[in-house]
């Protein structure tokens, strides 16, 4: 009786808990752990750097994952021309907008490191970016002093119709020094599958934030009025906005 | 015939951790085979990803259905549980190591005593347990060497080596403690140890289960419940 019992005691715990995961106001109770890991990491982790790895370290081959070549006309207009088009658009809460081209991007002063980069199915690898800290773009932009929050968009529409890719990030991670934005991979031009021509490198988040195929970065107070709202396109499709775990 | 000696088994702390712990392992076990199932290969070293060579590999896509939570493929469902859970586990635990450090109950019942932990009184009770002869009498009234071993290995040794390798496969935490990766050899090392010591988790549960039901489920678990134990009268009382 007793193993009877516990077995639909089980079955009623477990079928309870795939109920629970479908209502929204139990979510929200989950949900909350996020802020709790988001409060705490900023705590401890303040301003401290990513690893850096040295070349021996470098992954084999670097993985691409999601899309591999935006489907978008305007995109592969840019691609065919080389990106001699492409400009990357800085505006928002800004007191100057700017347009830069990859070659004034690559005119500012660069970093180069070498970081592991980790998917929030479980994977890592390896690889050796260089790229414009974020955070001297900003300061060139000069950010309004209500701006809270770094909205990058993307060239990439995973699904037609729908926006597109785009991410977001709190200002201590945009002015963050390993912060960059992208433009080489393993001393290499980004390939297209890799982000080409631009890509954020957020260090100490999941791979998900790390933005490919850059067109425009807005600074803004408030998420809620972008997109499905959540900061980004995972994170409207129920991921963390904050991913450092 | 003398009436049955009735004890105070566990403290109310001890009963009400123990079922708010008992909640919390099956919901990050289960959420955790969810995560696993995401990426179902097992790696060695700072890196690894799918065109690296896996160190193991379950099945062609993870755990079956009935083992993960939530039940279907959804990856930020089951990290939401996962760390909320987590969290809570986290908690609870330290609650509990507190309270039975101060208590004595750590001293008192959980450590071996010098003469249990020799090898001939273990080799006993290995023994006895595979007789399925349990302890009756005064000395049903205190944890057997092989408990006191296995409870101690769960909570002084897989739970903090589950807790710091899950937080080696954070990049967040990784920034403030970098010598997470030197001491587990990297991030997807801690991810494989991270398993392996969960696996052992799940078998030490399954193992505990079936002592609860061969010791006499009945009375086990309203000792964890209301506290009140019958010791198993024997000889030796």
């Amino acid at each position: 009786m007793l193993q009877r019992g516990s077995a639909a005691f089980g079955g009623l715990l477990l079928g309870g808990c795939d109920r629970l995961s479908q209502s929204p106001s139990f979510h929200r109770i989950l949900s909350s752990a996020e802020q709790l890991t988001y409060r705490a990491q900023r705590l401890i982790v303040g301003q401290s750097l990513a690893r850096e790895f040295t070349t021996a370290d470098l992954s084999p081959v670097f993985r691409s994952n999601g899309t591999a070549r935006p489907s978008s006309a305007l995109y592969n207009q840019l691609l065919a021309d080389n990106f001699d088009g492409w400009r990357l658009m800085v505006g928002g809460l800004v007191n100057r907008p700017l347009a830069l081209s990859l070659a004034e991007l690559r005119a500012l002063p660069a970093r180069t490191q070498i970081t592991r980069h980790d998917c929030v199915e479980g994977w890592s690898a390896i690889g050796q970016w260089t790229g414009v800290p974020l955070g001297s773009v900003l300061a060139q932009a000069q950010l309004a002093p209500q701006a809270r929050f770094i909205v990058l968009f993307s060239a990439d529409e995973l699904v037609r119709g729908d926006g597109g890719y785009y991410e977001s990030i709190d200002l201590m991670d945009a002015f963050h020094p390993q912060t960059l934005l992208a433009y080489e991979l393993n001393g290499r031009p980004l390939p297209v599958a890799n982000g080409a021509p631009l890509r954020l490198r957020v260090e100490r988040q999941l791979g998900y934030k790390q933005a490919k195929y850059l067109m425009r970065i807005e600074a803004v107070e408030r998420l809620d009025g972008i997109a499905g709202g959540k900061g980004g396109y995972w994170e409207d499709r129920g991921y963390e906005w904050y991913a450092g775990i | 015939m003398s009436t049955p000696e009735i004890i105070r088994r566990h403290s109310l702390a001890t009963r009400c951790l123990h079922w708010i712990n008992a909640l919390c392992v099956f919901l990050v076990l289960m959420s955790g085979l969810q995560i696993f199932n995401a990426d179902p290969h097992l790696y060695w070293g700072q890196f690894g990803a799918s065109p690296d060579r896996a160190l193991l590999t379950i099945g062609a896509h993870g755990f079956p259905h009935w083992a993960t939570l939530p039940a279907w493929q959804d990856l930020s469902t089951g990290r939401r549980w996962h760390f909320f859970f987590a969290w809570l586990l986290v908690f609870n635990t330290a609650l509990y190591l507190l309270v039975s450090m101060m208590s004595g109950h750590v001293r008192r019942d959980l450590l071996p005593k010098r003469t249990e932990i020799a090898p001939a009184h273990i080799a006993h009770d290995i023994w006895n347990h595979l007789r399925l002869r349990f302890p009756k009498g005064a000395a049903a009234k205190h944890y057997n060497v092989l408990q006191k071993l296995s409870y101690v290995g769960v909570i002084f040794v897989l739970a903090p080596i589950i807790l710091a390798t899950g937080l080696t496969m954070s990049p967040g935490f990784d920034a403030a403690c970098p010598w997470l990766l030197t001491l587990f050899g990297g991030r997807q090392s801690a991810r494989t140890i991270h398993f392996a010591a969960a696996m052992l988790v799940a078998l030490f549960i399954l193992v505990h289960l079936i002592m609860v039901v061969l010791a006499g489920p009945w009375n086990e678990v309203r000792s964890m419940i209301t506290g009140r134990y019958v010791v198993p009268p024997g000889k030796q009382s």
